[in-house]
């Protein structure tokens, strides 16, 4: 089922703006209009039971009562209606008569009314509506005389019939002003309400777009504080927040800039003086020959390891190279077959050692130099710590993005130990613990991997099956710059 | 045997150096800073120059560009900046190859006879004087001349040149050319190559129109012509 998306939090908050103002304007116009219908009302009926009364009483009654003496009261007190002007019916036993000589009976006087009069000896009023939905108040009282100090009645009463018309025009005027007032209201509700919306979603607005940056990692963004209210405090816990992560990366970054320099400065000075003794280190050995047994063991040791520190010194520098982002990429077209071929002439390993398996015209674009340094490193690894023959297959495939380049190197060795697998390509990682000073660098597999990214590529290390270690290297046919 | 003038600073490496060269046979002068190394080059006639790039005073940029206007003496660099921005100023400045400090006299003089073995080259042994274009190019005299002018070049200018104008219009990869001019079995040093062409280019061909003589196949190499 898909789910309605949730409505913006500006639309939420006018909607609830625009309620509150709606329900408050509804429920003061509903009181008003109630209190001051009743009070209209009120008042006309209340004059107007009064007025009857008053006039009823003023009436002298005598008994037995003609038609025409009902008539006769009957118009009287027709004249003095009040507040409108009043229909008056007068009923005595089966006498009716009325102001109006057409209808001597009421169409609105209800038999309810009647006999709330006649047996409570009270006025009562009443009010109805006619056919024709007009309002009316209708009263009724009984003419009334005393006889030896009881009240008595005397069978004679009389109705009026008020139109309310009048009091109906005023209270329903009153409810189109409320109504035409209510409409108006909520309308200009909506502009303090979308000012309060925007004072509100402006900070919000602000911290988003702020927090996007700061994931894009511009560090040096910060929010301006508007006022003192918890949106402020907000902010300024932002701006806190984003200083301080400012902070430590930028100290992280200060310490990792250090240690990358202090690194690349100590192998750089170490090169003048190892290149000095370097030079020499052939005449060391030459003249070993000529001196005694001891001397002769120190000069070809101090001769072996300046060797050893000669290539340290290299693979750190080119270790910091990569660390530094200079190392670079210099791309030629090289035939695959060719380039594996002269790795291994020029190292002497063209002979039964290494077995290849190389597909013939396999071009690729990449950095001549580098896949020597790949290659030379992953074989002469298989040659050093597994065994003879080694086997190295190329192929390629089609990848994602392109035809990629695959190339094995299997050795016949013992196979690199579980443990071993998933640090071996951590820089000084030294596999036998025994073996602490193997002829490598311990550089020499990081530096591998490195030059293999450069190239976009992936390098794997494994074993076989039949046992025996396998370093299967995945690289673009096409390497990018 | 070759006399070498070996121009460096730091006096471990001058007499490293120095030592290993000796013992191996060759004649060795030696200077500590640019303007003794320009000053030796005339008394000394040296058949090498080994150059630090990193020198006090005038540095070893400069020094190679003095050498070159007056002498087409081969230039091999010693250089302790092993990144590619430094080679590539070095090799644009005329030197004709260069050695990352530190490195074997074994190294150094396998290097020294590379540059040196230009008049062995067995493409150049074809004898005559062959005229392609305006240029001129006498092979046993080993001089290049263009419109009756002599062109200066360094060793490993006119060894490229000989070995390129003697298959016209065959083409030859990078690598080929590094192997047969610079005999570099170590390195695929595919810069040294390009900085070559590029000097080699700037003294032969009419700068305003594209190369002539010596044209880039893309994706592949260099060949000479066709005219």
């Amino acid at each position: 089922m898909r789910r309605i998306a949730p409505l913006g939090l500006r639309t939420r908050l006018i909607a609830a703006f625009l309620l509150v103002a709606a329900i408050s304007a509804g429920t003061t116009a509903a009181l008003t209009y109630q209190q001051a219908r009743n009070a209209i009302l009120k008042q006309t009926q209340d004059t107007a039971v009064s007025t009857l009364r008053d006039q009823v009483e003023q009436q002298e009654i005598r008994l037995p009562l003609e038609q025409q003496e009902l008539q006769r009261i009957v118009i009287e007190l027709g004249k003095r209606g009040k507040p409108h002007p009043w229909i008056i019916f007068g009923e005595y036993g089966g006498i009716r008569v009325s102001t109006n000589p057409g209808t001597p009976t009421s169409t609105v006087i209800t038999d309810s009314l009647r006999d709330r009069v006649r047996n409570n000896q009270y006025a009562a009023f009443q009010r109805v509506e006619d056919q024709r939905g007009s309002p009316w108040l209708t009263i009724g009282v009984p003419a009334l005389f005393e006889h030896n100090g009881y009240i008595e009645s005397t069978g004679v009463v009389f109705y009026a019939s008020v139109p309310l018309s009048t009091e109906k025009q005023t209270v329903e005027a009153m409810v189109e002003a409320a109504q035409q007032g209510a409409v108006p209201g909520l309308a200009i509700a909506i502009v303090p309400a979308l000012l309060a919306a925007r004072s509100v979603l402006r900070p919000v607005r602000d911290m988003r777009r702020a927090a996007q940056k700061l994931g894009r990692g511009r560090l040096d963004t910060r929010i301006e504080v508007r006022g003192a209210d918890e949106l402020a405090g907000l902010a300024r816990t932002f701006n806190e927040t984003a200083r301080a992560l400012e902070q430590s990366v930028r100290e992280l970054q200060e310490a990792e800039v250090r240690a990358r320099r202090f690194a690349s400065d100590v192998s750089h000075e170490l090169r003048t003086p190892l290149a000095g003794m370097l030079a020499v280190t052939e005449v060391l050995d030459e003249d070993a020959a000529r001196l005694d047994a001891d001397t002769a063991k120190a000069l070809r040791l101090v001769s072996a390891e300046t060797g050893k520190l000669a290539v340290l010194v290299e693979d750190l520098m080119e270790i910091s190279r990569f660390d530094a982002r200079a190392a670079e990429l210099n791309l030629d077209d090289v035939d695959i077959a060719e380039a594996v071929r002269k790795t291994l002439e020029r190292r002497h390993w063209d002979d039964a050692r290494v077995v290849t398996d190389l597909p013939h015209g396999v071009r690729a674009r990449l950095d001549p130099r580098r896949f020597d340094v790949v290659l030379a490193n992953l074989v002469g690894n298989a040659l050093r710590h597994g065994g003879a023959p080694v086997h190295v297959t190329v192929s390629t495939a089609a990848g994602a993005d392109g035809e990629r380049l695959l190339i094995d190197v299997a050795d016949s060795g013992p196979g690199i130990a579980p443990e071993v697998l998933p640090h071996i390509f951590d820089r000084f990682f030294k596999a036998d613990a025994a073996r602490t000073r193997s002829a490598g660098s311990g550089l020499g597999l990081a530096i591998t991997l490195e030059n293999v990214r450069l190239h976009g590529g992936t390098l794997r290390a494994g074993n076989r099956p039949a046992g025996g270690a396998l370093f299967t290297l995945d690289m673009p046919l096409e390497a990018h710059v | 045997m070759p006399r070498v003038l070996l121009i460096e600073d730091d006096p471990s490496i001058r007499e490293g150096v120095g030592l290993g060269l000796r013992r191996r046979g060759h004649e060795v002068r030696a200077a500590e800073t640019g303007e003794d190394g320009l000053a030796l080059m005339t008394s000394f006639h040296p058949e090498l120059v080994l150059l630090d790039l990193m020198l006090p005073g005038i540095n070893g940029v400069q020094v190679c560009h003095r050498i070159r206007q007056t002498s087409e003496v081969p230039i091999i660099m010693l250089t302790a900046r092993g990144d590619d921005f430094d080679i590539v100023i070095g090799l644009e400045a005329g030197a004709d190859d260069y050695i990352v400090k530190p490195a074997r006299t074994e190294v150094i003089e396998a290097r020294i006879k590379a540059v040196l073995r230009r008049l062995s080259d067995p493409v150049g042994s074809r004898p005559g004087i062959e005229s392609h274009g305006e240029l001129v190019i006498d092979r046993a005299g080993l001089t290049v001349a263009k419109n009756g002018e002599r062109v200066a070049l360094a060793p490993s200018e006119i060894k490229l040149l000989l070995h390129l104008s003697a298959s016209p219009e065959q083409v030859f990869s990078r690598q080929q050319l590094l192997e047969y001019v610079w005999d570099h079995s170590y390195h695929a040093d595919a810069r040294l190559v390009d900085a070559c062409v590029r000097r080699l280019r700037h003294k032969i061909e009419d700068p305003a129109r594209s190369p002539r003589y010596i044209q880039t196949v893309r994706g592949f190499g260099y060949r000479f012509g066709p005219l």
